[in-house]
């Protein structure tokens, strides 16, 4: 398998997104993950909803595309769109570059914290990988 | 994140991979050690990347790339009436194709449609073979035995063949340090029996990414090594091996048709804008008298080059539209690595088919402004 960066401290999803709580709040920063990166290839373009739109958990709420492929971008969690990362209009590519840091998709206030407890921690979302990562 | 449509799906149709084992190409041990990512295509297990699409895109724009296309296939058409033979089977003219030489042509159905494009190589005085594609040599192979006429031996070489495509502005360099040097090296839509790094292959001045350089036919027990002596000749030039991704939007972005997508068994080579592969109907080939029957089409469809203009990247299959209606559909389309932008070819109708018309893309449900532009893109 090859070697990819799963950050211990963060929480993941089967699609491939990363979610970081800020704090105790109900703020959230999410993203894609470097075996989600590396499965797309060059990401080209990211097409998110605006600020103020509300997400559904599971729910497709964004589109993220590479040279060859169009994939839908899945809400992890409820919630309402604080922010969307403005950076990948002009700079798509820094998905590949910096998935867990620049690359970073939309900020998310949750509508339930507890929602959060639903996803997997890394040593799940690294097994998860290595079963698919042949 | 799911793959939604499109991920890495320019299989030609009446593709299904998945239901039946995956061949692999003489060259497969190569591609794993390189790390190449293995898709299935046209039936084959073949590499769409080894590092990134962009990467080796450029690469081959201002250095060099080394594809595998063993999967592409090659009939071989030897005797006294090959001539006239392959000139009632193909569109281009067969007779002043001299030995050496190699010219594009179009196979068509009684219906004026294209069976398949391929490459028509004329090696010997009476030999001649088509470089066929992956998903149609069966169909290509049926036709031709269908069609047969005596004093024409048929071999279908697509198994024991492979395929190299050495492409890029440095390609010629590489190939002339490898060369034995017995004969020249082939000029552009030109062939020659040469040996490169010790193997005895036929090379030719053709490809299918809008860059010059050579593909190189070769015994399959000698391809695992050639390819290896190309890469490591070609290190100091910046030769890198590039996948099909990479060949997809390289013959893009160069306009140049894909099976499949542009072309298929109901398309009139007119349609596509190939009639300058395409002798004068008179002249009466397989296919010939539909296609002059299809002239008289009121407003046909025309394949045009498309440029979008509002932010967004048309892929294959997205509907086109103008004035709310919608009046074609887009073939393949994505983002050129080179050129800074995103380009489509599609089929529309002739009457908006002018360089310079506005049309919309139906992208996600959202109409997104494309400009008709000349091809190749630039």
């Amino acid at each position: 398998m090859a070697d990819y960066l799963i950050p211990d401290e963060l929480v993941y999803t089967a699609e491939d997104e990363w979610v970081r709580r800020d704090g105790d709040t109900d703020e959230v920063v999410i993203g894609v993950t470097d075996f989600a990166q590396n499965q797309l290839g060059d990401i080209v373009f990211v097409e998110f909803p605006d600020a103020g739109a509300s997400t559904e958990s599971g729910a497709a709420f964004g589109t993220i595309e590479s040279v060859k492929a169009v994939s839908d971008l899945f809400a992890p969690l409820s919630g309402e769109v604080l922010a969307i990362n403005e950076a990948l209009e002009d700079a798509p590519e820094l998905v590949n570059e910096a998935c867990y840091g620049d690359g970073w998709l939309i900020k998310l206030r949750v509508s339930d914290i507890a929602e959060i407890d639903g996803l997997m921690d890394a040593a799940a979302y690294r097994a998860s990988v290595a079963e698919r990562d042949s | 994140m799911s793959g939604g449509g499109g991920a890495e799906s320019s299989a030609p149709s009446g593709e299904n991979a998945e239901s039946e084992a995956l061949r692999r190409t003489a060259l497969h041990a190569n591609h794993v050690r390189l790390g190449g990512r293995l898709v299935p295509f046209a039936g084959y297990e073949m590499p769409v990347q080894y590092t990134s699409i962009k990467e080796e895109h450029l690469a081959v724009r201002e250095r060099a790339g080394l594809f595998d296309v063993s999967h592409m296939g090659q009939i071989q058409l030897r005797g006294d009436g090959a001539v006239a033979y392959l000139e009632s089977l193909l569109t281009c003219n067969v007779a002043s194709l001299g030995v050496g030489r190699a010219r594009y042509g179009l196979m068509l159905n009684d219906q004026g449609g294209c069976i398949d494009d391929v490459m028509l190589t004329r090696v010997a005085d009476d030999t001649y073979f088509l470089c066929v594609n992956a998903s149609n040599v069966e169909k290509c192979w049926t036709w031709i035995q269908d069609h047969s006429v005596p004093k024409v031996k048929l071999e279908n070489r697509s198994q024991a063949t492979s395929l190299l495509a050495l492409q890029g502005p440095a390609a010629r360099g590489i190939l002339e340090r490898l060369h034995g040097g017995d004969t020249p090296l082939p000029k552009r839509f030109r062939v020659a029996s040469c040996e490169i790094a010790g193997a005895r292959v036929l090379a030719s001045g053709t490809g299918y990414t809008g860059s010059p350089g050579f593909e190189i036919y070769v015994l399959n027990g000698e391809a695992p090594r050639l390819f290896d002596a190309l890469l490591e000749e070609g290190q100091v030039d910046g030769l890198i091996p590039t996948g099909l991704g990479a060949r997809d939007t390289l013959r893009l972005d160069a306009a140049l048709p894909l099976y499949g997508h542009e072309l298929d068994d109901t398309t009139s080579p007119v349609e596509a804008g190939l009639e300058r592969f395409m002798k004068p109907l008179e002249s009466g080939f397989f296919g010939s008298e539909a296609v002059a029957a299809r002239a008289d089409d009121t407003d046909p469809r025309r394949l045009v080059g498309l440029e979008m203009v509002g932010r967004g990247i048309a892929r294959a299959e997205y509907e086109i539209a103008y004035a709310g209606n919608v009046v074609g559909v887009v073939t393949s389309g994505a983002p050129s690595p080179t050129l800074g932008k995103s380009v489509a070819l599609g089929y529309v109708p002739r009457s908006l088919s002018d360089v310079g018309q506005t049309l919309t893309i139906l992208i996600r449900n959202k109409e997104v402004e494309a400009c008709v532009v000349e091809t190749p893109f630039k």
